[in-house]
């Protein structure tokens, strides 16, 4: 394997420490809406952002991830107030109102997608990997835009640490001392959104979700304390997409996305077995060390009775 | 003919879909299938691998073996105290990027487009067909897709009881000695067998759509499950037909544009079914 080329190159350089910082942000961020039972909310966003992106695409006619980000964030704003509008108003509830979001979103991305290969020719290569991601074929701006947009993602989490973990934890004491609840919600679907729309470039639409949830879910497991938890998450996240990055450009033909997913789920994988005190292995030595103590207590009662 | 033929295979691939989407639908469970939707991508195309040809009933079943193992994994984290959306979001995408990646090593092997999971090729689905003693008998699609429908129907009228009280009170369905978590299976293997079945014609992001917004849509139109299931399957032909005919029109995706109907058909019925959004917040003023 050629690793010493593929670390030498300073634009494999760039790309891994763009896709790091994604992992970061989008681990970080996933906290807070695994947190707030949102997990999904990031799936549905991600597929939303399709449309947005295709439009603005048709209407700008170039590739700027700055305008992708403007259609997504529409898209996701347009998205986010579909399904509480549904949720609040009908009896469906939040699960089928995100499905229908999610899927009937998707479906005009997937005919703008359409329209845009039948109309315009050749330009839209880049277009197809939105759906699994591409690293590789970012170029130098778009991993100058991500990361910079990453470290702002992560700022604004730590700057409003406090007004999140509260939003997280207990809305109605939040709404209760005079905090801007609805506002601080739309604010972190915003910032949701913006880590989903970086993010797509490189992971792709259909595994942001991915991002989102899987390092959240296994920091989980090795802490009880939010600010641990935020910290561990951004740190697998990096982890993940540094590795998946790399293995994406050692072998030929394998796209970004599923390969930073499959490393993110590994890092899930070893925390269920092995963190300490939610661990499989943990528990199982607990239920153990649990057994013996009741053996040698019970042990010890017979014998008193039959003394 | 090929006109008729898509519209046929898109009319039973939605049927199959709704008419299980229902019981999700009010089970609160939607998310799982999207979810099996996802995740039977490994399992198809290791099956792939391994019969060498698209056609085998051991995809089939291969599928439903890995939609019933997602099922059991969400349900085994969701035991273990992750939250139950976020142990659907960690299962599905693990199983999608497994089967990417698979696609993407195997290329030449198999014969899968990684697009065609997506949306699906119902416009090519007619001219791939099935032979028999030197006789073409239709396509393959339409075959696939019309044995899962007749399997869905038969399965679901022949326990529909069991079904719909172990959908709506499942501590009753319990009591009275129905095996709820063996009805619970049994409703997910439809669902990936139904999947499986449609995936190729309409892709996987919108078997979700044909298995989620109809039965919605019916949901927001009547109070009885017979007639949910219904108006679903109806709600579902209509838009394949007219999403076949506007797609034709625009030269878009048929697949999609079979989605975006039911979608638009959704919020009709949002704003003006009886049990939509007026109704809801007058009822909500009154009381």
């Amino acid at each position: 394997m050629n690793w010493i080329s593929v670390f030498a190159d300073p634009n494999t350089q760039w790309i891994l420490f763009g896709s790091m910082l994604l992992g970061l942000s989008s681990g970080v961020i996933g906290c807070f809406a695994y947190l707030r039972k949102q997990s999904l909310m990031g799936d549905a966003l991600s597929h939303a952002a399709l449309p947005g992106v295709c439009l603005a695409y048709m209407v700008t006619g170039t590739k700027s991830i700055f305008f992708f980000l403007l259609g997504a964030i529409l898209a996701g704003i347009l998205a986010t107030v579909s399904i509480s509008y549904i949720t609040r108003n009908t009896r469906i509830k939040q699960d089928s109102a995100l499905g229908i979001i999610l899927t009937v979103f998707f479906g005009v991305g997937i005919v703008l997608l359409t329209q845009i290969q039948h109309s315009h020719s050749g330009n839209q290569s880049g277009l197809d990997k939105f759906l699994f991601g591409h690293a590789a074929s970012m170029i130098q701006q778009d991993v100058y835009t991500i990361a910079g947009i990453s470290v702002v993602l992560v700022a604004l989490c730590i700057l409003f640490f406090k007004e999140f973990k509260l939003l997280s934890f207990d809305q109605g004491f939040a709404k209760g001392i005079g905090l801007p609840t609805i506002l601080l919600d739309q604010f972190m679907m915003l910032l949701m959104v913006t880590a989903v729309v970086i993010g797509i470039q490189a992971v792709g639409v259909v595994l942001m979700a991915a991002l989102l949830i899987t390092p959240a879910v296994a920091a989980r497991y090795w802490t009880e304390k939010l600010h641990v938890m935020v910290l561990v998450a951004g740190i697998f996240g990096a982890i993940s997409g540094f590795v998946g990055t790399i293995a994406s450009s050692m072998v030929n033909n394998l796209p970004t996305g599923p390969l930073i997913v499959l490393a993110a789920t590994v890092l899930f994988i070893i925390s269920v077995l092995f963190a300490p005190n939610r661990g499989i292995v943990a528990k199982a030595k607990l239920r153990g060390s649990v057994k013996s103590d009741f053996k040698t207590v019970a042990h010890q009662g017979v014998k008193e009775k039959s003394l | 003919m090929n006109h008729v033929w898509i519209i046929l295979i898109g009319a039973l691939v939605g049927s199959s879909c709704s008419m299980l989407g229902c019981f999700l639908v009010l089970r609160k469970m939607s998310m799982i299938g999207d979810a099996i939707s996802h995740s039977v991508l490994p399992g198809i195309v290791i099956a792939f691998l391994i019969s060498g040809s698209r056609d085998s009933l051991v995809m089939m079943f291969g599928a439903a073996a890995i939609g019933l193992v997602t099922v059991f994994l969400i349900q085994m984290f969701q035991n273990s105290g992750v939250q139950s959306d976020a142990s659907i979001g960690v299962v599905f995408t693990a199983l999608f990027a497994v089967g990417v990646v698979l696609i993407s090593l195997y290329t030449r092997q198999v014969d899968l487009d990684l697009d065609c999971v997506l949306y699906g090729e119902i416009a090519y689905a007619p001219w791939d067909t099935l032979h028999v003693g030197g006789h073409s008998i239709g396509p393959k699609a339409v075959w696939g897709v019309g044995a899962s429908f007749l399997l869905n129907v038969l399965v679901i009228s022949l326990f529909f009881k069991q079904f719909k009280i172990s959908t709506f009170d499942p501590a009753l369905a319990a009591a009275l000695g129905i095996p709820v978590v063996f009805f619970h299976y049994l409703l997910m293997g439809l669902v990936s067998i139904s999947t499986v079945a449609s995936f190729e014609s309409v892709g996987a992001i919108l078997v979700v759509g044909m298995i989620i917004v109809p039965a919605a849509t019916a949901y927001l139109l009547t109070d009885k499950l017979s007639t949910m299931i219904v108006i679903s399957v109806l709600l579902s032909i209509i838009s394949s037909v007219l999403g076949y005919y506007i797609a034709f029109l625009l030269d878009a995706s048929i697949g999609g544009t079979m989605v975006v109907v039911a979608g638009v058909l959704f919020l009709i019925a949002l704003f003006f079914s009886p049990k939509g959004v007026r109704h809801h917040v007058k009822f909500s003023h009154g009381a």
